[in-house]
């Protein structure tokens, strides 16, 4: 037991005299929480458009405070005439015109129709749509007011309501994404990278001649980044509740099990690939084009797995990150319990096992 | 150094390993008497690594009958850890911790005591002279001191047999010279010392070598023995003409 805690001192020793390795472990996970949490985030506010009114009327006017007042949309330019839409758009500072038609209120006043051109910045396809959508919204809803009166024949009122996230947050979908992907990042790249260390160094050789056992050299190497893992489960979600307004609806027991089941489920992994790298450079090489993409791109983390093509959707299904960001989604999203989760649990835990039993497999055929 | 031919430390009774088609090591048969320094030569692949790996329970052999310190290399390599030392030709220390930490940690996961091991590394440092730098980084200090340190380590639980694995590479000649006189010492003191070389000259230093070619072993004696018996003036003559007669 002496022997084996001075291992671990060792351990710690490698981590904290490497201020690259420092910097993964301990400043990259809250850097890479907050960068998501405030800048990659699809949360609509602000966007920056022009209005060119050519009726100028009372109207267009309150049709235009009740867009800009909306919080989603900043005037940038007043514009006065057709020809400044073109270079408005050119130089990037907005992303939509909205033009009203001359004679607006008289036209809707005799005519009972009058014709709002929307024109959106459309190089980035998804939020044009969104602005459009938004817009449209706004200005319907003022003719509904206007026209409370007026019954029309029939109606149909669609009631929308977002279960889960009723006000669409993003910090809802990054937050177990983020986290996924930070503990397989220290957990499988970190001690893949440490074991691949030792097999450069030539100490590996040293300690396998020794009295230690070869399972208590991985367990004593593995031990450490078990419990900065579990340090930064907790500062993710803790940063996720208090700096993001992200709920635990679940149970705290639950969320921390599975955390720590994933963690096992990536150092398992960290493990099967110092097994096959032979240095520091091919561990990390593989590390990251074998996890850090996988569960950015593969596991439902930025792109819905739904929406993909069909081998693509396969590969998903092997992709450890998904199955914990599914976890993490119910435990702390719908608040469910292991009774919603329990095929996840069982699936990475399987796999846990796997990539465990094929590590000792692929170590004992190097030993003879 | 007068040995006890009837007190054998390592016995390898056709010793075979194989991989898959290759054989590496091809019924290899020799023993190592206690105290004394036994170099194992030969060119790169000629399979001096492998059968060390064997001897030092690192491997299992594909046949044969092998004892290590009196202890049987298929079931008791628990045991023979224990017992043996072993340096790498890389010299194996971990560079980010500084001398005292290494030598700590290598004592520490050899279950020595905490007070054996606080006194035996100020003797050491004593002995190597490098008080002033205990605590300094391994990656800061000269390769000639790593490889002293290095082997003191080796040493440091007192090792019935200590496996030196092209213990010299990298070095200049004046600290291979005194590196070998650690060794000398280390065989004074009664420690069997198994050391692979590819540098001739430094078999003269031992008191018996093997010379493997190709796996197997073509030649166990003392150098002045062997010198005699090919007519050749150093050890180097005599691994050529070894190596010759196999083309």
């Amino acid at each position: 037991m002496k022997q084996f805690a001075g291992f671990i001192k060792k351990e710690f020793y490698h981590i904290f005299r490497d201020v690259r390795t420092m910097l993964i472990l301990f400043a990259m996970p809250i850097a890479q929480i907050l960068i998501f949490g405030y800048v990659v985030t699809n949360d609509f506010k602000d966007v920056h458009i022009a209005i060119l009114d050519k009726s100028k009327d009372n109207v267009t006017k309150e049709i235009t405070n009740k867009i800009l007042s909306s919080g989603y949309f900043i005037l940038e330019k007043d514009l006065s005439s057709s020809k400044e839409i073109e270079e408005a758009f050119k130089d990037g500072s907005i992303r939509e015109v909205i033009i009203f038609e001359p004679n607006f209120a008289a036209n809707l006043e005799k005519e009972k129709t009058a014709n709002i051109q929307l024109l959106a910045d459309a190089s980035d396809a998804n939020t044009a749509n969104m602005i459009v959508n938004y817009t449209s919204g706004i200005i319907y809803d003022y003719l509904k007011k206007e026209n409370k009166d007026i019954e029309m024949p029939m109606q149909i009122v669609p009631e929308v309501r977002m279960v889960f996230n009723e006000s669409m947050k993003g910090v809802y979908m990054f937050v177990p994404g983020t986290m996924a992907l930070i503990l397989m990042l220290i957990s499988a790249m970190m001690t893949s990278i440490s074991i691949a260390r030792e097999k450069e160094m030539g100490t590996m050789e040293v300690l396998l001649v020794s009295p230690l056992k070869p399972l208590q050299i991985i367990i004593g190497k593995v031990i450490p980044y078990v419990a900065i893992s579990f340090t930064n489960a907790v500062t993710i979600i803790l940063l996720g509740y208090f700096v993001f307004g992200l709920p635990i609806n679940g149970s705290i027991v639950l969320l921390l099990a599975e955390s720590i089941l994933f963690i096992l489920l990536s150092l398992s992994l960290g493990i099967l690939i110092s097994t096959i790298a032979k240095d520091q450079e091919v561990a990390m090489f593989i590390s990251m084009f074998a996890l850090l993409l996988p569960t950015m791109l593969l596991s439902g983390f930025i792109f819905p797995i739904e929406n993909m093509p069909d081998v693509l959707q396969w590969l998903c299904h092997i992709m450890p990150p998904k199955y914990f960001i599914i976890i993490l989604k119910h435990v702390m999203i719908k608040g469910t319990g292991l009774m919603f989760v329990w095929k996840e649990t069982l699936i990475l835990a399987g796999m846990t096992l796997l990539f465990l039993a094929l590590s000792v497999k692929k170590f004992k055929t190097r030993l003879e | 150094m007068a040995v006890n031919t009837n007190d054998k430390i390592i016995t390898v009774k056709n010793l075979i390993k194989k991989f898959g088609d290759f054989t590496a090591n091809d019924n290899l048969t020799f023993d190592v008497y206690r105290g004394e320094i036994f170099g194992f030569l030969g060119a790169n692949g000629a399979g001096k690594t492998t059968a060390m790996k064997i001897l030092c329970g690192l491997s299992k052999p594909t046949s044969g009958k092998i004892s290590v310190a009196g202890f049987d290399v298929y079931k008791q390599t628990e045991k023979i850890k224990k017992n043996i030392g072993y340096m790498s030709q890389k010299f194996s220390l971990y560079e980010d911790m500084t001398v005292k930490e290494n030598i700590r940690f290598y004592a520490g996961i050899y279950g020595l005591k905490r007070s054996y091991i606080k006194e035996k590394t100020a003797e050491l440092l004593d002995r190597l002279r490098m008080n002033d730098y205990a605590n300094t980084l391994i990656a800061s200090i000269p390769l000639g001191w790593k490889q002293k340190l290095a082997f003191s380590i080796a040493i440091f639980h007192n090792p019935k047999i200590v496996f030196l694995d092209e213990p010299t590479g990298g070095v200049d000649p004046i600290t291979r010279r005194q590196f070998w006189d650690m060794i000398y010492e280390a065989a004074h003191n009664g420690i069997t010392v198994f050391v692979t070389t590819h540098y001739m000259d430094e078999a003269e230093y031992c008191d018996r070598v093997t010379i493997m070619v190709d796996g197997r072993i073509d030649a166990l004696d003392t150098p002045d023995n062997l010198k005699k018996e090919y007519k050749a003036e150093n050890m180097d003559q005599v691994f050529v003409k070894l190596a010759r007669n196999i083309e």
